[in-house]
């Protein structure tokens, strides 16, 4: 038992922290938002630099070997800054998917131009009517000569707008398989659009794709554990990710709460508000308990233990997140809902956090099913 | 980072384990598990047993004879034992007046009620709150009076104290009294130790929702208690209550306790039915044990990380402890509420016989289950954690003052 950062991870956060003050401030971040790439390339170039493109790859690979825990120090960082960056799209989900069942000749093309930063991937897996299902797929794979034409569409693909490439979930004749694919190849079209907290994503089409023998990842028919885990690991970095955000909004809410007078005195005088912020400090220190948790479990072998861990910080953190989320907003009286403030910002991604790769009542049922089986 | 065990604390969990399957009296472990009514013999003989192995006091340091174990091994320790179905041992002697003994007693005092609490010989409680005097706990009026005499100086105390849990059973009474009413209300204020048996102290029992008697109304009446028996200065005992509130906080989540009574609830949600499937299956029923559960995994994590944390620091507990108060507290209601509703129509039953440790069932109900009898009176009982040591509204008070400087 041990709740210590290494003397590595913690030099990590601290050039994290230092780079989103002086280089990634909100200003700059608000701007961004609105830029035709939605994100900064600079800064992709700049984390390559940090190496946390490389983080979770191996080290054969040029990449660092590292775990979740340091995925999770990394995403509490990139939510207090409000990333915009595909961080989780191209490093932890896509490179995750090839770490884990990519051949050695893809994760030689693949990963060590993820880690240098010249390569953008994105998950195109889940598909309009299946919600949060990941064992629906209706994606064809039909086998053309050597390889195989892809033919369906893909909902809410985060992250494609920018992506070298996607991943590909199709169903072949012996199941789900996945399929590296150009996002610029004949028959791939995007509908792109920012999404309500300033990100990117596009509604993908795949009409009459060709790709060849090489483009299948992982033994064919059998990718749904690997998606399944991709999807696991993506879950408790966006935790960490939200622990980061629900820390900042306590720090701008208490502020706020000691600084904006009414009556003659620091609203935070108020018993009916320092009651709500000491709930938001609550929720935000049992969230970092979840997301703690969620980050050790998910490099469990046991596939188990490790979605009913993911599962269950996801449920716990999703609830805590709007309360924390809401009642900043609620703090700060009018301010909350301008556009100006970051606090309304921090709220958007918290909530859309909250539905990405299932919400709070999802996950909820997938951990309390778990309690059929003890 | 790891959430794992060491090697070493996994064998000391064993050994705890081992311990307990050794020494705790099954009708004692029996009881707890059961939800049944302990006596005050099932307290004080367990306690024994524990002093006898030299665990006596986990939260102690070795030189008052304590396991001088750090807060990992603590919890460890607190979570097999209630496992196991060991008695909670009282926190009044070991875990409030002891910790204010050994920092501000003298050796004297020291050496007379230390060994006494570890051994289990003296039963400890505690005389904080007043009538009108609860959450503004400094508003305390019971008077202590200094009265000089050639056969030795001692205090006349006059007034009322309240809540007194098992002071029906207790020795000795650890009380906060007025000394003064000059300047703030909080520099009036003496910590002194009053034997139970001193002429004029009459204690009146409350019965509380569950219909048991566990808390009282202790009434003083000049009664005559020696100076010696002041902790530390006369008009400095709110800075030692605070020292106590503040301390020994590794047991306040309550954690080993409530993944005992998850495990319970979950049993029960098994063993009911509803329209013939077990309850469990039921997903709305099924749902609130996982939301608990959540609960409890995350003040499970919180706990660790807090208490880790003053072990390593050394430093006294913070207002931290007050986040385990308030969410310990909640998981310990809704659980106590999800086995009372796990009952459905059973729960309204009271029946007195069914928290007797003998009891078996009734041929007349088959459907009232061994389990059902104390489920109810557990839920109305546990009311009181929300209200206790510090209600969580003057937890979230501390929180928003202490840490968030508001």
């Amino acid at each position: 038992m041990d709740f210590n950062y290494t003397e590595e991870q913690l030099a990590l956060q601290d050039t994290l922290r230092r780079f989103i003050a002086k280089d990634y401030p909100f200003e700059h971040r608000r701007a961004l938002a609105k830029s035709a790439d939605g994100f900064d390339r600079a800064a992709w170039k700049t984390f390559a630099d940090f190496g946390i493109l490389a983080l979770p790859f191996p080290e054969d690979f040029g990449g660092l070997n590292g775990n979740a825990v340091d995925s999770m120090l990394v995403m509490e960082m990139l939510g207090r800054g409000l990333a915009l960056e595909p961080y989780v799209s191209t490093v932890v989900l896509c490179g995750g998917l090839i770490r884990d069942a990519g051949s050695a000749a893809q994760k030689e093309a693949l990963l060590p131009m993820t880690a240098g930063g010249d390569l953008m991937l994105a998950l195109a897996h889940h598909e309009p009517g299946a919600r949060y299902a990941l064992d629906q797929v209706a994606t064809t794979a039909t086998a053309q000569g050597e390889g195989w034409q892809l033919d369906g569409a893909k909902a809410v693909v985060l992250g494609a707008p920018a992506a070298d490439k996607l991943i590909v979930s199709a169903m072949d004749g012996k199941g789900m398989s996945l399929f590296l694919v150009d996002a610029r190849a004949p028959g791939v079209s995007l509908r792109s659009y920012p999404t309500q907290d300033g990100a990117r994503a596009a509604d993908v089409k795949l009409a009459g794709v060709q790709v060849g023998a090489e483009a299948l990842i992982g033994p064919a028919g059998a990718a749904l554990p690997v998606i399944e885990r991709a999807i696991d690991y993506a879950s408790a970095a966006l935790c960490a990710e939200a622990v980061g955000i629900m820390s900042a909004l306590n720090e701008v809410t208490l502020e706020y709460l000691k600084t904006r007078k009414q009556f003659g005195v620091p609203i935070g005088k108020f018993q009916a508000l320092q009651h709500r912020m000491a709930d938001m400090v609550i929720a935000t220190e049992q969230a970092r308990s979840m997301a703690t948790l969620a980050a050790v479990r998910v490099d469990s072998p046991d596939s188990a233990e490790r979605s009913r861990a993911v599962a269950a910080a996801r449920a716990y953190i999703g609830t805590q997140a709007r309360l924390v989320g809401q009642q900043a907003v609620q703090l700060h009286g009018g301010m909350g809902v301008v556009d100006e403030l970051n606090v309304g910002h921090y709220f958007k991604r918290l909530t859309m956090i909250g539905l990405t790769f299932g919400d709070a009542d999802y996950h909820l049922g997938r951990f309390s099913d778990t309690l059929l089986a003890a | 980072m790891d959430l794992n065990f060491t090697a070493e604390e996994q064998s000391f969990r064993e050994e705890v384990r081992s311990f307990l399957r050794a020494k705790l009296p099954v009708e004692i472990s029996r009881k707890v598990l059961g939800g049944k009514r302990l006596a005050k013999d099932d307290f004080v003989r367990w306690q024994k047993l524990l002093h006898a192995q030299g665990w006596g006091a986990s939260g102690w340091p070795a030189t008052f004879a304590g396991t001088g174990w750090n807060a990992v091994q603590q919890h460890i320790f607190d979570e097999e034992c209630a496992d196991a179905g060991a008695p909670m041992q009282l926190p009044f002697g070991l875990k409030m007046v002891a910790p204010v003994i050994m920092a501000f007693g003298n050796p004297v005092q020291q050496q007379r009620f230390l060994p006494r609490i570890i051994d289990g010989t003296d039963w400890w409680c505690q005389g904080y709150s007043e009538p009108g005097s609860g959450s503004d706990l400094a508003s305390l009026k019971m008077r202590a009076q200094l009265v000089k005499s050639a056969d030795g100086d001692h205090y006349v105390v006059n007034g009322q104290k309240t809540w007194t849990t098992l002071g029906q059973y207790a020795d000795w009474i650890f009380c906060l009294v007025r000394t003064s009413t000059e300047g703030r209300q909080q520099e009036g204020i003496s910590f002194l130790l009053i034997d139970m048996k001193t002429p004029g102290i009459e204690v009146r029992p409350i019965i509380m929702l569950d219909g048991e008697h566990e808390i009282n109304e202790v009434w003083f009446e000049d009664v005559k208690v020696p100076a010696e028996n002041l902790i530390g200065e006369e008009n400095k005992g709110w800075t030692y209550a605070k020292f106590l509130l503040g301390h020994e906080r590794t047991g306040i989540a309550g954690v080993g306790r409530s993944k005992r009574e998850l495990k319970k609830l979950k049993e029960i949600a098994r063993k009911e039915t509803s329209g013939g499937r077990p309850l469990i299956e039921d997903q709305r029923f099924r749902d609130r044990i996982a939301q608990v559960e959540l609960e409890l995994m995350a003040l499970e994590i919180t706990n660790l990380r807090v208490i880790s944390a003053e072990g390593e620091k050394k430093r006294a507990p913070g207002p931290e402890a007050s986040i385990l108060k308030v969410k310990g507290s909640e998981i310990q209601q809704m659980l106590t509420e999800l086995k009372m509703q796990a009952l459905g129509h059973y729960a309204l039953p009271y029946l007195d016989e069914g928290l007797a440790a003998d009891w078996s069932g009734d041929p007349q109900m088959p459907a009232y289950a061994d389990h059902a009898p104390p489920l109810s009176g557990q839920y109305f009982n546990v009311r009181k954690t929300t209200i206790y040591g510090g209600s969580n509204e003057i937890q979230k008070n501390i929180i928003s003052q202490m840490i968030l400087g508001l």
